[in-house]
């Protein structure tokens, strides 16, 4: 079911979930990396005809996302074959999550999910215990870009320094 | 649904001396363009933004930093660092240009006749390129992009606001008027 809240809002435990993933083909969800910031990236589907696409764009970002050694994950309810064709045309190598079966099922679950059967353009950060710091909702043709989500991991990191201090 | 929030990215890297910038320095609009040059679009906006500057010469200045979208791009890096040691040389223009009209050709061995013919010199360029010499600096203007909302190229800035209107000289020209009598 839709979250009739909308997107997932900060300071909620993010729902635990594992999708079919590519290039790599297995299973991955945002607990495999608990202790390191995860990015769920939703968006609408593979294919997008610009050079302006958002998957490779954080790709292009990959080592500004190390810095705060944050995981990306890319999620939409394309098969994990179209997945795996986009990922090969745009040089993508972070995992993109197939929420194909049941379909939407895990955009529904983080308010991400558009009546017309695909992901919104969302953005949601979690911090190192799996709680959701910062979460964005794009529209559907607009590219978010990376300046929100390396504000929110900012954050996290001077939190953390704070509690460490 | 909540209504998307519709948040206009801003620059975050104020002009210094080591831009690169073409036109007044005292001109009232500055355009900053984040642009690869492996990129259609950019390629696209490139006679736009000359014509542009042409028409309005007293009004407008434009600064070019890089945004090589790599994987998707092959010789986007070497070009922008190609262009960089040029720039050292005083030839960022020159080559900016070249690049952007030639950008069938920016696979190594033509892009170092592109060099010649700007009269630099080869063999000295590839090896600064091929030793990485300038990739801090191509990889400075990214970092800076990216955090300023870069979300594409080109991405433009008029007056540090991130302009998300269209490319054709038009669209160019009215982002100009509006930011010049603003």
């Amino acid at each position: 079911m839709s979250d009739p809240n909308g997107l997932i809002q900060p300071g909620r435990p993010a729902p635990g979930f594992t999708l079919p993933s590519t290039p790599d083909g297995r299973q991955t969800g945002p607990e495999q990396f608990r202790g390191r910031p995860v990015v769920l990236a939703f968006y609408p589907a593979d294919w997008s005809p610009v050079c302006g696409d958002q998957m490779s764009l954080y790709q292009a970002a990959g080592p500004v996302f190390d810095q705060y050694q944050a995981m990306v994950l890319g999620i939409s309810v394309d098969s994990v074959w179209s997945h795996r064709a986009f990922a090969e045309s745009q040089g993508i190598t972070f995992p993109l999550l197939s929420d194909f079966e049941p379909k939407g099922e895990v955009a529904r679950r983080y308010g991400a999910y558009l009546p017309q059967g695909e992901a919104a353009r969302a953005l949601v950060v979690l911090d190192q215990a799996g709680t959701v710091a910062w979460s964005y909702l794009s529209a559907p043709d607009v590219n978010p870009g990376a300046d929100g989500i390396f504000d929110a991991l900012d954050n996290l990191a001077r939190d953390r320094k704070v509690m460490a201090g | 649904m909540t209504t998307p929030l519709q948040v206009t990215a801003r620059l975050r890297e104020p002009v210094t001396a080591d831009d690169h910038v073409r036109g007044p320095s005292n001109a009232p609009v500055t355009i900053i363009e984040y642009g690869d040059f492996q990129c259609r679009f950019c390629g696209a906006a490139y006679p736009n933004l000359h014509e542009l500057l042409r028409q309005r010469a007293d009004t407008v200045r434009l600064v070019y930093r890089y945004f090589p979208i790599a994987n998707v791009h092959p010789y986007a890096e070497r070009a922008a660092e190609t262009a960089e040691a040029a720039g050292a040389r005083g030839k960022f223009w020159e080559m900016h240009d070249w690049l952007y009209e030639h950008q069938d050709q920016l696979d190594p061995v033509h892009l170092s006749l592109g060099v010649e013919q700007l009269g630099l010199p080869p063999d000295e360029l590839n090896g600064e390129v091929e030793r990485r010499e300038f990739a801090d600096r191509v990889r400075r203007d990214f970092v800076g992009g990216i955090r300023s909302g870069v979300n594409g190229t080109p991405t433009l800035f008029v007056n540090d606001v991130r302009h998300d209107g269209g490319y054709d000289l038009p669209d160019l020209l009215a982002a100009v008027d509006a930011a010049a009598n603003a």
